[in-house]
């Protein structure tokens, strides 16, 4: 098995596609001869021509809007945003067209769509190139919003929302991208959308996070296990919606603690539905107050800061004992 | 109902005055003291080494990506060179030279390069506008700006720049469109520098060029030679004064080229001919507007060399207050200004937590 970058692992979802299925188009800005500014879809553009690697004017609510086009015509359009930040030139096609097209046809057209964006803080980038927004997406019925966090089931997440029937908003850890090799099989792999994942098992304490922030996550709970011998069960996401709740919430009545880890805004953030869900569904289990630990309510500032807005090992340690202690 | 034509009394003009090799067109030579002729001089030489001096200091890891205007000096000072001070300039991400010319100091620019929003910080009395990243999306504000000054009844101008790929965006559309319609004072200076990132100018529109673009709002559109200093001085006077004595917006095409990568990030190989670049190396602006002034007896040599040496000094000298002053940003505490006009009791907590948070990190490292 070939160890591969998130954005090798990416790239080669997209290429397995378009060799299998030729309803599969890529489009954007910058997506055929410079092969995406991160080069997810390095070399396309040579390998099935220009009519299915389409290098856009640079106009994100036309991109949007043709793939709906596309989709509703029967193709299977992957469009990139070339960063979350400028999707939102795009919004009105996303929430007056793309989410709504099933329904305002009654099912008579759908738009079956991959829309990219890498997204997320850490890695040094201008301003309106760091933020975390997914709950934008989330908060729109009719999207699928989905957030890989290792090459592997990068791949598999994004196989899978290419053959989904419902348009999928598909976020890419930016911090992530590079960060390490990871094994991705050669052959076919998928992972529901919808489903979350446990990555650690423990009995003490669950941790839930998703994307980059992930990675930081695990890394505490190592140091828990090492230093304190608390182990933590930690659960990635996956999906952000719609939620996989069943996962955390049995874990929650394994544990009866619970800290949540996002870079996004912590007010009206994703942490805050799933905190709902919790006290919902396994309320009579709880034995301390959830913590979370997210980014401020601030403005993402400049990379100067950006460490500072992000969470931290510490600061989800602190949170981790907060859980423990009570 | 027979089907007819409907006759348009349209072409775009074009206008050059100084040529690659540094000879002028007398006739269409705009009137410019000596003294001001050196101020656009040292104005494009200041920003040509203060955008190689950023470049270095990115490669070195000072600062993060920024956007080189190697190559687009003249768009950009013989434009903004027609604004008072109490005029308006919306930049791009791009206006390097533009936004040393009104006036902020390089020192902000590199703290502001360096991640710190402190270095976005517009002085009081200068009325620009903060970098706007998005493609495009600081042209609707420039068409609100020039509808405050047509409300209020005064004489400023509002100047806005963009590139080639921003055309195609449609806040270009709607903000000539809704200029044109309001009559307002605004010129739209397009440096179309053949690139968007990787996608050339032919892949971006159709059109044979970008100021008849300017036809489809029924306002006025020029194109010029965007590497003659002169030339965009020339028409942005004329677009300026008619936006000033109520005339209405402007867009200009500035045909221009940019020399080197488009971020720090871009490895323009990828996408592009050196033979390309090697052409428009030969139609830089900065030595054919040098040749101009040596041969018309306003610059000599030495006065190039002292310049240089001053230039140097100056950037010397900025570095080391960049420096100095980013010493005093490293409180983290720094993110939570200026995001309301007062800090919500919700936020007031998340600030106390963090600063408690830090304090705490701080003791335990020291015992
Ligand atoms: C709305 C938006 N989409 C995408 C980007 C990413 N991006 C940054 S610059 C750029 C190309 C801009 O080309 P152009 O307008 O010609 O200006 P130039 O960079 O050549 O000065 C792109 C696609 C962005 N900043 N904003």
């Amino acid at each position: 098995m070939p160890e591969l970058t998130m954005v090798e692992a990416l790239n080669l979802a997209l290429r397995q596609e378009m060799e299998k299925d030729d309803r599969v188009m890529v489009l954007g800005e910058d997506v055929g001869v410079d092969g995406g500014v991160f080069r997810v879809t390095d070399g396309l553009i040579d390998a099935f021509g220009e009519e299915r690697v389409m290098d856009t004017p640079l106009a994100e609510g036309v991109i949007v809007g043709a793939s709906l086009g596309m989709a509703a015509y029967g193709l299977r359009p992957v469009c990139e945003m070339q960063f979350s930040g400028f999707s939102y030139f795009a919004m009105h096609q996303v929430e007056g067209h793309v989410s709504r097209l099933r329904w305002r046809s009654q099912g008579r057209y759908t738009a079956p769509m991959v829309i990219r964006m890498p997204y997320g803080a850490g890695v040094h980038a201008l301003e309106h190139h760091s933020e975390s927004k997914e709950i934008y997406y989330a908060h729109t019925p009719g999207l699928k919003m989905v957030i890989p966090s290792s090459p592997r089931n990068a791949r598999a997440l994004l196989v899978s929302a290419i053959r989904d029937p419902d348009p999928v908003v598909f976020f890419e850890p930016k911090l992530v991208y590079r960060a390490f090799r990871e094994e991705v099989p050669e052959e076919e792999e998928t992972f529901p959308l919808g489903k979350s994942r446990i990555l650690r098992e423990g009995n003490d304490l669950t941790l839930i996070s998703y994307g980059a922030m992930l990675h930081r996550t695990l890394e505490a709970a190592a140091r828990l296990s090492e230093e304190e011998g608390v182990e933590a069960e930690v659960i990635d996401l996956v999906t952000i919606h719609p939620l996989d709740d069943k996962l955390f919430t049995e874990s929650a009545r394994k544990t009866g603690r619970i800290v949540i880890v996002h870079e996004a805004h912590r007010s009206f953030g994703p942490a805050g539905e799933i905190m709902a869900r919790l006290i919902e569904k396994s309320f009579f289990y709880l034995e301390a107050p959830i913590q979370r630990v997210t980014g401020f309510d601030v403005i993402v500032p400049f990379f100067a800061r950006e460490q500072d807005y992000l969470p931290t090992v510490p600061r989800i340690l602190a949170a981790a004992q907060q859980a423990l202690s009570a | 109902m027979p089907r007819k034509e409907i006759e348009l009394e349209h072409s775009i003009e074009h206008l050059s005055i100084l040529d690659e090799n540094g000879s002028l067109d007398q006739d269409l030579m705009p009137e410019l003291s000596k003294k001001q002729l050196l101020r656009f001089h040292r104005g494009m030489l200041l920003a040509r080494r203060f955008d190689e001096r950023l470049l270095l200091l990115q490669r070195q890891g000072h600062i993060g990506t920024f956007a080189p205007v190697k190559g687009q000096e003249a768009a950009q000072i013989g434009a903004v060179a027609n604004l008072k001070a109490e005029d308006w300039m919306l930049p791009a991400f791009r206006e390097i030279a533009a936004i040393l010319w009104r006036g902020t100091p390089p020192s902000a620019l590199i703290i502001f390069n360096a991640g710190y929003n402190e270095g976005g910080k517009i002085p009081e009395q200068q009325r620009d506008f903060p970098n706007a990243v998005p493609v495009a999306s600081q042209l609707p504000h420039a068409v609100g700006v020039a509808y405050g000054i047509k409300y209020r009844k005064k004489q400023e101008v509002v100047l806005t720049f963009f590139g080639d790929g921003a055309t195609s965006e449609g806040d270009f559309h709607e903000a000539l469109n809704f200029a044109a319609v309001f009559g307002v004072p605004a010129v739209f200076v397009c440096q179309n520098n053949h690139w968007a990132i990787s996608v050339p100018r032919e892949k971006q529109t159709k059109s044979k060029t970008l100021a008849q673009k300017a036809l489809a709002y029924g306002i006025p559109g020029i194109q010029v030679d965007g590497n003659d200093v002169l030339a965009v001085y020339a028409a942005t006077q004329e677009a300026v004064d008619r936006a000033r004595s109520g005339g209405g917006p402007t867009l200009i095409e500035c045909i221009t080229y940019r020399l080197t990568m488009h971020t720090t990030v871009d490895d323009p190989t990828k996408y592009r001919q050196e033979e390309e670049v090697k052409i428009w190396e030969k139609r830089d602006p900065l030595p054919r507007f040098q040749k101009f002034l040596q041969e018309a007896g306003h610059l000599s040599e030495k006065d190039i060399d002292d310049l240089e040496k001053e230039i140097k000094e100056q950037l010397d000298a900025e570095w080391s207050e960049a420096q100095q002053q980013m010493e005093k940003l490293g409180n983290p505490l720094d993110m939570f200004e200026y995001i309301y006009a007062q800090l919500p009791p919700y936020l007031q907590e998340q600030k106390e937590f963090f600063s408690q948070f830090i304090e705490a990190q701080e003791e335990a490292d020291h015992a």
